[in-house]
């Protein structure tokens, strides 16, 4: 699936904004999964670069490849090959990866992760849950930048209310606070509506907007549902693997 | 702030039958092994007790059954064999007799004593040696025998009780209808001394119908001397036999000591089951979340945060096991006694199970590392999650 048409997305879609230093660079990133004698490429020859403050949202078909890639971006996964750059540093350059403690600390450093399912600890407040980045990386300042969060996204009065008592909406907000309460760079969000009704799922997609409008947050997404990936300033598309947005 | 020891122990909460359930399993074992390092404790002290109490290391009695024999020598009851007073000349003149005294048990039934009757035992002792030999009966009222032939009583602090006698009443012995004198109630010992009616030797010999008759000779040897040639010399004596306390001691201590093994051996399986249990608990703990232990490292946290907070759940649930398994072994313990006493075949007069808070802080510290041991396999397998694992289940 190597053909002109792929090759031209990717290049396109490689394109960050002119002049500025891009927060991930990604060149011909591979991943191969092995199911018996059958090689699977879930990521298939990618490249391409996400400027810091760009909100970029994947799209495509299921077992297109996109909670791959959103996965190597994020360090959570390395590729099979190809190479990875985090703001000027190497993460991934054909086969030589970093090891586990220092992914550890650039994952806590830049990144926070929103997923589908909230992950929310049912036995903590809303606020302990925001809270839990700061029990394994202490900070200056930590309480009051749950308060700054929780006020941000709107849920400061459910502070004290276990996850089991409010709704799904609220839980995924909680969840965007806890990924954000460390001040990321980057907020790699993986289906983030796929649990919410149209309704939350529109509330969802304003605080991203906002909070990468307001915040210049850089947002890298990936979602089924176009409504929110109108919200982003860039949509890429993924086929089989491979880059298929047209400029 | 929260802490990571917050966490840990609301994580718990998450499944409070489970962890409930488990933390009984552990307090169980602890109860068990509390109640048996107590047993262990309180029955050697309370053997030693009563044989230090004693006041003499030998004692000679008539050829028979040496268990009988130790019997005698620590529960009191009538010797059913006699032997003749004219041998106490011969062992007191052996150089490494220091005293003797000699004594006559004889025993008769009650009507009145209890519901349905009992059994009162009198021994008849030397007022000369005696209360020499035995320094540690103090009296709670009155005295000694006036005279060795004297129709006359000391009560022990229970009989005294039992019978419901004071120095001055009358005692009336069942069966022979003789009235005699209490002249003396003792003070608590804790042996069996408290249930005794001590009465001069010439008189229960005269009463009795036992004259020149001895249940059983008393010999306290000198401290210098050679016990174990004179044991040997001893032996060969006709017609009696002679126990030492070293022996009994240790007859009794390797009866008893079987007994401990076998709950010694409960105790261990108990523990290695809620070891076992407790391991089973946090694994699955563990395994339920995965995708949040996943969550928490993408989030920073290191293998080593992820260990701890594990592992913190396995020492809180085994240090809560030890604390309610050693406050139940303190509660229990007069239970337990009454429990031991029912089975075993003798027990000595005092505290049988002694638990004191050493003892419980020891269980406690004990179960604390068992599960600090017991956490590591199941919180290194925590740790060692990977990040992605969070979301494989939401690849496409």
């Amino acid at each position: 699936m190597n053909g002109s048409g792929a090759k031209s997305a990717d290049r396109i879609a490689a394109t960050a904004p002119a002049g500025v230093c891009p927060s991930i660079t990604a060149e011909r990133l591979v991943k191969t999964y092995r199911r018996g004698a059958e090689s699977i490429h879930a990521v298939d020859g990618v490249s391409l670069a996400i400027a810091p403050g760009e909100f970029v949202a994947f799209i495509g078909p299921s077992g297109s490849g996109k909670t791959t890639l959103i996965n190597i971006l994020g360090c959570l996964d390395n590729p099979t090959s190809g190479r990875l750059e985090l703001c000027g540093r190497r993460i991934f350059d054909e086969g030589i990866a970093l090891g586990e403690a220092k992914l550890t600390d650039i994952r806590r450093e830049m990144f926070g992760y929103v997923f589908q399912k909230f992950y929310l600890i049912p036995t903590l407040t809303v606020r302990e849950n925001v809270m839990l980045p700061f029990v394994f990386w202490k900070k200056p300042g930590a309480e009051r930048e749950v308060d700054r969060i929780l006020a941000l996204l709107g849920i400061e009065n459910r502070g004290g209310h276990l996850p089991g008592e409010i709704s799904g909406g609220e839980m995924q907000r909680v969840a965007i606070a806890r990924a954000l309460v460390n001040k990321p760079r980057i907020l790699m969000a993986d289906e983030p509506t796929g649990n919410l009704d149209v309704a939350r799922s529109e509330e969802i997609a304003e605080i991203l907007k906002d909070l990468n409008a307001r915040e210049g947050l850089t947002i890298v997404l990936v979602t089924h549902n176009m409504a929110l990936a109108k919200k982003a300033g860039r949509i890429i598309e993924l086929r089989d693997g491979k880059l298929h947005t047209p400029a | 702030m929260i802490n990571i020891f917050q966490i840990s122990y609301k994580n718990l909460l998450r499944k409070k039958t489970r962890s409930v359930l488990t933390v009984l399993g552990i307090a169980l074992a602890a109860w068990v092994l509390t109640s048996l390092l107590g047993f262990n404790r309180g029955y050697q002290n309370s053997l030693n007790k009563d044989i230090d109490n004693l006041g003499y290391q030998m004692l000679v009695t008539a050829k028979g059954c040496p268990y009988e024999a130790a019997t005698l020598m620590l529960k009191g009851g009538t010797g059913l064999r006699y032997m003749n007073a004219s041998i106490v000349d011969s062992i007191a003149a052996q150089p490494e007799v220091d005293a003797v005294t000699p004594m006559l048990m004889q025993a008769v039934f009650d009507p009145n004593k209890g519901e349905s009757g009992g059994i009162s035992a009198y021994l008849g002792v030397d007022p000369a040696t005696f209360p020499r030999m035995k320094g540690t009966l103090a009296m709670k009222s009155g005295a000694w025998f006036s005279d060795p032939a004297a129709r006359e009583a000391v009560l022990g602090y229970e009989a005294a009780e039992l019978e419901q006698r004071e120095v001055g009443d009358m005692l009336l012995i069942p069966e022979l209808d003789v009235e005699i004198t209490v002249v003396g109630v003792l003070d608590r010992t804790g042996t069996q001394d408290d249930g005794t009616i001590f009465m001069p030797l010439e008189t229960v010999q005269e009463i009795f119908g036992q004259q020149g008759e001895l249940t059983g000779i008393g010999i306290k040897v000198k401290s210098e001397a050679d016990i174990a040639a004179f044991e040997e010399r001893m032996y060969r004596l006709p017609d009696v036999q002679v126990v030492s306390l070293s022996q009994v001691k240790n007859t009794i201590m390797t009866l008893v000591s079987t007994a401990k093994v076998m709950v010694l051996s409960i105790a261990i399986i108990a523990v290695l089951i809620a070891v076992v249990g407790v391991v089973n608990t946090i694994l699955m703990s563990v395994m339920e979340r995965r995708q949040e232990i996943g969550i928490l490292k993408a989030m920073g946290a290191k293998a080593g945060d992820i260990f701890k907070l594990i592992w913190l759940e396995t020492v809180i649930l085994c240090a809560a096991g030890g604390v309610v398994g050693s406050a139940l072994a303190v509660v229990t313990a007069k239970f337990t006694e009454v429990f031991i006493r029912g089975v075993l075949p003798f027990t000595p007069s005092g505290g049988l199970v002694s638990i004191d808070w050493r003892l419980a802080l020891l269980t406690l510290g004990l179960v604390t590392l068992i599960g600090i041991l017991s956490g590591i396999y199941p919180s290194w397998k925590a740790g060692s999650v990977r990040p992605l694992e969070t979301i494989r289940s939401e690849v496409e």
